[in-house]
């Protein structure tokens, strides 16, 4: 039997297979990039519990309240003292009521710093009831034994 | 009408070299900006203005345990209390809590139902009221969580 030949062959290296590998370990990091990172601040190292449990769900109209160790809350990325967080809470009260919302259906994500003093994380949360917040969320890193 | 010169069909290769290099550089990216981080978790608590000062939310029969937590000069721990009696650790106030819990089962109450306030100084490191509230929350009995108190409240800061 005779072959035909076409002229002279070029070698092509088949790519397809390493371009999928590629585009799916692309998706894999994409998936487990966190985009929540904004509201995670390096300045606030979170108290450590095996019971807190992961959020069910997006919260319904979150405010994060981040409390550093030495007693500031940090809002709109400035360290405001705990005596003046009023102002800013008034604010998103009101914004909440312009959405037509109910502030007390709002959650305050409390994320507070395990040297914090606890007083100060009382005075945050007690500045929030007077607000009209009644939902809390304490947040912890989750770390089973 | 002059017939077009008939070309050989070739085959038209396409260089993939520039896609490549952008997908390695996308993976790199991704690659350098993940950070493995713990997940979080919540305690979620419900706390409306004026039910933090020690009374039953509604019309309870049980009483709350009080927990009282207090601080050394630096911050850290220096004791734990309920009713009034000295507790060791937070695995002492872990099976102590589970008792009221399990006796308020078996007289008919639901746990929910009962109710745990935390009294603590006020330079206490917050990490122990976590850990406090850790152990009050429930136990973990071969992987599972039992859950034991939900509703927990504070104390008025500054009050002894």
């Amino acid at each position: 039997m005779i072959r035909r030949s076409n002229g002279p062959a070029t070698v092509e290296n088949d790519m397809t297979p390493m371009i999928d590998v590629t585009f799916q370990l692309i998706t894999f990091f994409m998936f487990v990039l966190n985009f929540s990172e904004a509201e995670q601040d390096e300045r606030i190292q979170l108290p450590v519990s095996q019971l807190a449990k992961p959020a069910e769900g997006v919260l319904e109209t979150p405010i994060t309240m981040q409390l550093t160790a030495d007693g500031g809350v940090l809002y709109a990325g400035e360290v405001v003292p705990v005596d003046q967080i009023d102002r800013p809470l008034q604010q998103e009260r009101e914004i909440i009521e312009a959405a037509g919302k109910d502030p007390k259906q709002a959650t305050v994500i409390v994320r507070a710093d395990g040297r914090a003093s606890t007083g100060d994380v009382q005075q945050v949360i007690r500045i929030c009831q007077e607000e009209g917040f009644e939902r809390f969320a304490l947040r912890a890193l989750y770390k089973p034994e | 009408m002059t017939a077009l010169p008939r070309r050989r069909l070739e085959k038209v290769a396409i260089n993939m070299t520039p896609m490549i290099d952008v997908v390695f550089q996308l993976m790199i990216f991704f690659m350098l900006t993940l950070n493995i981080i713990a997940p979080e978790g919540d305690f979620d608590i419900r706390m409306p203005l004026g039910k933090s000062a020690g009374q039953p939310s509604d019309d309870l029969q049980l009483p709350p345990i009080k927990v009282r937590l207090t601080a050394q000069a630096d911050g850290s721990l220096a004791g734990i209390g309920m009713n009034g009696e000295p507790v060791s650790d937070f695995d002492d106030l872990r099976q102590r809590v589970a008792g009221i819990v399990d006796a308020a089962e078996a007289s008919g109450a639901v746990a929910a139902d009962v109710e745990l306030e935390l009294d603590c100084d006020y330079n206490l490191d917050y990490a122990n009221v976590v850990s406090a509230i850790t152990a009050v929350s429930g136990r973990v009995d071969d992987g599972r969580v039992i859950e034991m108190i939900k509703k927990i409240t504070f104390a008025p800061p500054g009050t002894d």
